[in-house]
């Protein structure tokens, strides 16, 4: 809870968090729909040890990414909160 | 040791420890009940998020079904994990800060109205009884397959223990032994996993095995899969045969119905804040991408292995002694069949039929396949044999599957009970019931729940659909529990008029268009955009937004109440009581 008397730029903080959300939603999307699925067979012409590199993202490093992308969040989240003197 | 005895000893074990939790973890509050107190820690809570999210089916059949699909496959990998980012960056923490018990709560009071709860409560229950019913079919066949106990005495034992610990325990008792559970299963996953991968590709960790060289050779595992198949005239390994936009559906369906399932998000009403609810859901993603990753490399090492050892072997008949057969067959240059093949035959998810009659098995494509009968789920039970391990790994893969299925019915008792005692009687039907009596309310109806469930599950085989509605639990929470959550976070003049027009539109378009090209008209030919039931849940998804948004725009706003209500659920620490949008029960402020 806030102090009395303090106002949280609630607005702002909250800009704060769209854009970062927006932006994470983009690795989300590239890593899975993108290098999974839409650009597969270009990627598979790459590949990471033995594997093609589109089926690779599609089966086993979009779920790495995602893994990622949480913890970033949390992290990014937790800058954006006491930047803004919110309370997590 | 014999085989019986261990898996009758990791199966009783493990019962033994999930009913000592329960007893242990004893609710004694509608909020212990339905929250587990608001104070589970958020690594334990991933944990039991894990073990609530991995059901029989990713367990026992994911594997196996990659190991037929190849990369179509990947839309179960990439659906089934990528809806916890959205989860994580778009519901769980504004829906904890929100601080009430379930679904339909914020359904209910973030749109002031009694109907849009309801409609909520059908979707929740529709969802979760779809689901549940397949969990104990899983039951009774591990019983029924393993330990020669009857299909419905299995789901009978099944049914007791959950019985004990979900109604007994609630939110409590679950959450502690789906922690127990998820341990069980992790640990059955991962270490035949470990040693086929060892014999496949000789590296001990599967997921870097992936993408290894086949052992002792100089091409890599993929390579080889894909030249093997192709050679036997199935699909290469690394392709599909579904076109893009299917993929890209299906994926979407599984995605969005994840984030929208209500068994997954109220295991993050169970942490202590906003902050909480965002770690805890990275931390269930790292468990369930545990099992997740390893699962493709599974799937494609059985998958090649199956065909190195049973493809062009020998058959060996039943009433000849094995090992003096198979000598024979080795010392006239031949490949006799695999031990573990004649040993799964007799549980009947494997058979062959020599068509050709010259007594060694071909397995191939098409008519002259000989491999007649072969189940998905062999693949990762039989993996500990293929492995050589020893029998009491069998008895522990028996009780991975056991506490993969038990585990996510209790999370989906748990949605059907809090529907039924908190939105249908305490908030909506008796306004005025006492904590206690809804208390009473809740482990009655968790009780008659679980009877519900254990019936469904003895009658699938006559209900045969089971399998094929899994589809409408996903595309049911992707098109309509998923757009009004999150409009109602995201979008402040979301309205009443708004929700309830979008859930009906998803709810209704997604509900028909499975249902009719599942029972009415199976013809592929004549799908929307050649996108299949199992996909469409995506696509009437943006169609309940758009019907949401317009409706919305042209009836009233909100009331202010209902506009701050919003504010403070978006800034952690703020949640203040808010008139109408309260007036029904108070919110659970973050500690």
């Amino acid at each position: 809870m806030s102090e009395p008397g303090y106002k949280i730029d609630g607005k702002g903080y909250w800009r704060e968090v769209i854009r970062l959300t927006l932006s994470l939603l983009v690795i989300w999307f590239a890593v899975s729909y993108g290098a999974g699925i839409l650009f597969r067979d270009l990627l598979d012409n790459l590949s990471i040890g033995g594997a093609p590199l589109g089926f690779w993202f599609a089966q086993n490093g979009s779920i790495y990414v995602f893994v990622g992308l949480i913890f970033y969040y949390c992290r990014a989240m937790n800058r954006l909160e006491k930047k803004y003197g919110v309370e997590g | 040791m014999g085989q019986d005895f261990w898996t009758y000893f990791w199966v009783i074990g493990t019962f033994g420890t999930y009913i000592a939790i329960a007893v242990w973890a004893r609710a004694s509050s509608t909020d212990d009940f339905y929250v587990a107190g608001h104070d589970v820690h958020p690594m334990v809570n991933g944990m039991a998020t894990a073990a609530d999210w991995m059901s029989a089916a990713s367990f026992l059949s994911m594997a196996g079904l990659i190991a037929f699909l190849g990369y179509g496959g990947s839309v179960y990998l990439m659906g089934w994990t990528g809806g916890y980012v959205l989860l994580a960056l778009l519901l769980a923490p504004f829906l904890r800060e929100f601080g009430k018990f379930t679904v339909p709560d914020f359904v209910g009071d973030r749109y002031y109205s009694t109907a849009a709860r309801m409609i909520a409560v059908i979707c929740a229950l529709f969802v979760s009884f779809t689901y549940i019913a397949g969990q104990m079919k899983g039951v009774g066949v591990a019983f029924s397959g393993f330990l020669g106990v009857e299909f419905n005495t299995g789901i009978m034992v099944g049914m007791g223990i959950v019985f004990i610990y979900a109604v007994l325990g609630g939110m409590k008792g679950i959450t502690y032994t789906q922690v127990a559970q998820y341990c069980v299963l992790i640990f059955a996953y991962t270490v035949p996993a470990v040693f086929i991968s060892l014999i496949v590709t000789g590296n001990p960790i599967p997921q870097l095995g992936f993408i290894s060289d086949v052992r002792g050779e100089d091409i890599s595992m993929l390579s080889k899969l894909n030249t093997v198949v192709t050679d036997l005239g199935f699909q290469e390994y690394t392709q599909t045969n579904k076109t893009t936009f299917d993929i890209f559906a299906i994926t979407g369906a599984l995605m969005f119905g994840t984030a929208g399932l209500p068994h997954v998000i109220i295991r993050f009403f169970t942490v202590s804040s906003a902050g909480a609810a965002r770690v805890s859901a990275g931390w269930a993603l790292v468990f369930i991408a545990l099992l997740y990753t390893t699962a493709p490399a599974v799937a494609s090492f059985a998958r090649l292995n199956f065909i190195d050892t049973v493809n062009e072997s020998t058959y060996i008949a039943d009433d000849a002694d094995y090992e003096t057969e198979a000598a024979a067959i080795v010392a006239a240059g031949g490949k006799p069949t695999p031990k573990w093949f004649k040993d799964w035959e007799k549980t009947g998810l494997l058979g062959i039929e020599d068509k050709n009659g010259d007594g060694v098995i071909q397995y191939r494509a098409g008519d002259d396949n000989e491999v007649t009968k072969l189940d998905r789920d062999i693949f990762v039970m039989a993996n500990p044999s293929i492995a050589n391990l020893p029998a009491w790994v069998i008895g522990l893969v028996v009780a991975g599957g056991l506490a993969a299925a038990l585990s996510t019915a209790a999370g989906l008792l748990m949605v059907i009970s809090s529907s039924i005692s908190h939105d249908l009687c305490r908030r909506t039907l008796f306004k005025d019931m006492s904590d206690k009596d809804e208390l009473r309310v809740a482990r009655a109806s968790a009780a008659g729940a679980v009877v519900l469930a254990g019936i469904m599950g003895m009658n699938t085989a006559k209900l045969g659909f089971v399998a094929q509605v899994v589809a409408f639990a996903f595309g049911l929470a992707a098109a309509s529990l998923f757009p009004v959550i999150v409009l109602g976070i995201f979008w402040k003049r979301m309205n009443r008029e708004g929700a309830i027009a979008s859930m009906l539109t998803g709810l209704i378009s997604t509900f028909s268009y499975i249902y009719y090209f599942k029972f009415v008209n199976t013809d592929p030919a004549d799908w929307w955009f050649g996108v299949s039931p199992e996909g469409i849940g995506f696509l009437f998804m943006f169609l309940s937004l758009a019907v949401g948004i317009v409706v919305a725009l042209v009836t009233a706003p909100p009331p202010q109440d209902i506009q701050d209500l919003v504010e403070d659920i978006r800034v952690p620490g703020t949640r203040r009581s808010h008139g109408i949008a309260d007036e029904g029960m108070a919110p659970v402020p973050a500690e």
